[in-house]
């Protein structure tokens, strides 16, 4: 009923759906279904014989694992720094809170040279981590660290705002009961922030595992060792192999579908407990 | 997924919310140690790498730094960076008005899904950005045939760097104005048209004024992210020097080239533009928690 009145009075309803419709599919879809025509060109064993090679397995293994890793190390540091900002206060305390975007903002070819400079073999911290035998920039571990940086504000922004709507009388509930502070966190605060924690985490790890600019600079791009997917795909675009580069494309657009979906039921899941929560 | 929605930051009482409250406070130890960790990744993740850029930029001298400014390549890159940000960012803001208008202020079958639709350029990869455009308007592409017989190039060369931009910043403007203007509801828009006024009117009068902080956040995120793309603009440029090249792929030819001193000067650039770009958020961010305090303040 609302929605037909409604629908009489306000103006613009077909102009406005009509060019998001028209721009969507001219901008969004119709390209994306390009990378689908294109590989349905291949028979299932052609598809398989190219997605299957040991070097794009490689690269697979290599995205798609130091991605679920940096995922991790940004859930741990990131609820601690989302902690510290809500939580406690010290100086400079409203600076580092906005420079926590600074991931989003920087563009991502910087990331990468700067990263770069900083754990070469003769940069800031790579020459202290040299000697001791740790080799960051153009191995795995430098993919790991590029994956860490621009992961991290998934995490502090989705987890910061539940914690900051969080009611502490849940905590003095406990603790008038006679939980240990210890107690509090494990069974009352980390409960509640699971689904926020949750969802920084698949949002970390979707953008790591689709990431180029900040990674190929540090990398190195070695076959079988330090090549991401995305580079792959470059790779063969440069050898003019468009199937092979489209093919290995579908199986990222694919893996990347199924983590929005997931995605999308994370927040949603988070809208819920946030609502049952204050 | 990559921006977050404009959240309005709580209150910022940590003292007196937590810190004096001996039930929900943890020992002076353990608040060290959190401290310690969090601040010491922050400087070694963040912090870092941002201050190395400009170190790096000043490390042979003003003169070096403001050469590989005023170079012409140098030059012609940041004019085609500015050039893509005043194409890709008016049309993501017209788009981002438009979705956001049917979506909020309409009921029909398919919202949400049309929702995640427009949300789909966040979860794909840069590179496959810039792919798709290039199995459709490539030499080999769809309309690749008929757009060389044409004379029309778009793929290495401006328009599909352009294109390329849009999809990356597509969800920007739109993802910052569907929930606000849901939350906001119809009932002010319907009373201007009882009113009188016409729908150009009510859109200026009553709409805009009631979106602009998260209209002018979500066309900040977009532009920094227009201006600083790397991936998808460097599958369909074709790095042609003075021609079509980005800031950012510029960096990139310059870093290949061994020209370090040059690629940091090009880059801090880029970073400055990313301080400016969180120095307005966050002056947005506080805009808009004072004027919901202050509404808050008045109808207690």
């Amino acid at each position: 009923m609302a929605a037909a009145i409604t629908r009489r009075v306000l103006p613009g309803f077909g102009l406005s759906l009509g060019f998001t419709l028209a721009y969507l599919s001219l901008i969004v879809l119709v390209p994306l279904a390009a990378v689908f025509v294109k590989t349905a060109t291949l028979s299932l064993s052609e598809f398989w014989a190219i997605v299957s090679t040991p070097r794009v397995v490689a690269t697979y293994r290599l995205s798609f694992g130091a991605s679920l890793l940096a995922a991790a190390i940004n859930v741990v540091f990131g609820v601690l720094l989302a902690w510290s900002l809500v939580r406690y206060s010290f100086p400079g305390k409203k600076l580092i809170d906005a420079l926590v975007d600074l991931p989003f903002a920087l563009p991502t070819a910087v990331a990468g040279i700067s990263l770069t400079a900083l754990y070469a073999k003769n940069g800031w911290l790579g020459q202290y981590l040299e000697p001791l035998g740790i080799k960051v920039a153009f191995t795995p571990l430098g993919v790991l660290v590029a994956l860490v940086f621009i992961g991290l504000p998934f995490v502090v922004r989705t987890v910061q705002p539940v914690l900051e709507d969080l009611d502490v009388e849940f905590e003095e509930a406990a603790a008038s009961l006679g939980a240990t502070r210890w107690q509090t966190i494990y069974r009352v605060v980390i409960p509640t922030l699971l689904p926020a924690i949750l969802t920084g985490f698949a949002l970390a790890f979707a953008r790591a595992v689709g990431e180029y600019g900040s990674v190929i600079f540090i990398a190195g791009n070695l076959p079988m060792v330090s090549e991401i997917t995305p580079l792959i795909i470059i790779t063969k675009l440069e050898q003019y192999d468009y199937v092979g580069a489209t093919a290995v494309a579908a199986v990222m657009l694919v893996a990347s579908f199924i983590l929005l979906l997931l995605i999308n039921a994370l927040q949603a899941w988070t809208r819920r407990s946030a609502r049952r929560i204050t | 997924m990559a921006g977050v929605a404009l959240a309005v930051p709580g209150p910022q009482r940590a003292r007196a919310r937590y810190e004096t409250n001996p039930a929900i406070r943890e020992s002076g130890a353990v608040r060290i140690l959190i401290l310690t960790i969090s601040l010491l990744f922050f400087a070694t993740f963040l912090l870092l790498p941002l201050i190395a850029v400009f170190v790096e930029a000043l490390r042979r001298g003003w003169a070096v730094y403001v050469a590989a400014l005023v170079e012409p390549d140098a030059l012609s890159a940041i004019r085609l960076t500015l050039l893509t940000a005043a194409l890709a960012v008016p049309l993501n803001l017209i788009f981002g008005l438009a979705a956001a208008w049917a979506i909020a202020k309409f009921e029909f079958r398919g919202k949400q899904f049309l929702t995640t639709l427009i949300d789909l350029p966040f979860s794909v990869s840069p590179v496959i950005a810039g792919l798709i455009y290039v199995l459709v308007f490539g030499a080999q592409g769809w309309f690749g045939p008929w757009l060389s017989e044409h004379g029309i190039k778009i793929i290495f060369a401006v328009p599909g760097i352009i294109l390329a931009t849009i999809f990356v910043t597509f969800p920007f403007v739109a993802r910052e104005l569907i929930p606000l203007m849901q939350a906001q509801g119809t009932e002010e828009e319907e009373a201007a048209l009882t009113l009188g006024a016409s729908g150009w009117q009510m859109f200026w009068r009553v709409t805009l004024p009631n979106i602009k902080w998260a209209l002018l956040y979500g066309v900040i995120l977009c532009n920094a992210r227009a201006m600083g793309e790397f991936g998808a603009v460097s599958v369909v440029s074709g790095h042609i020097r003075g021609l079509t090249n980005t800031m950012p792929l510029h960096v990139e030819i310059l870093y290949n080239e061994y020209q370090f001193a040059a690629a940091f000067a090009v880059a801090s650039l880029l970073a400055l533009l990313a301080l400016v770009t969180l120095a307005l958020k966050t002056y947005i961010e506080w805009q808009v928690t004072r004027q919901t305090s202050r509404r808050e303040g008045e109808h207690p």
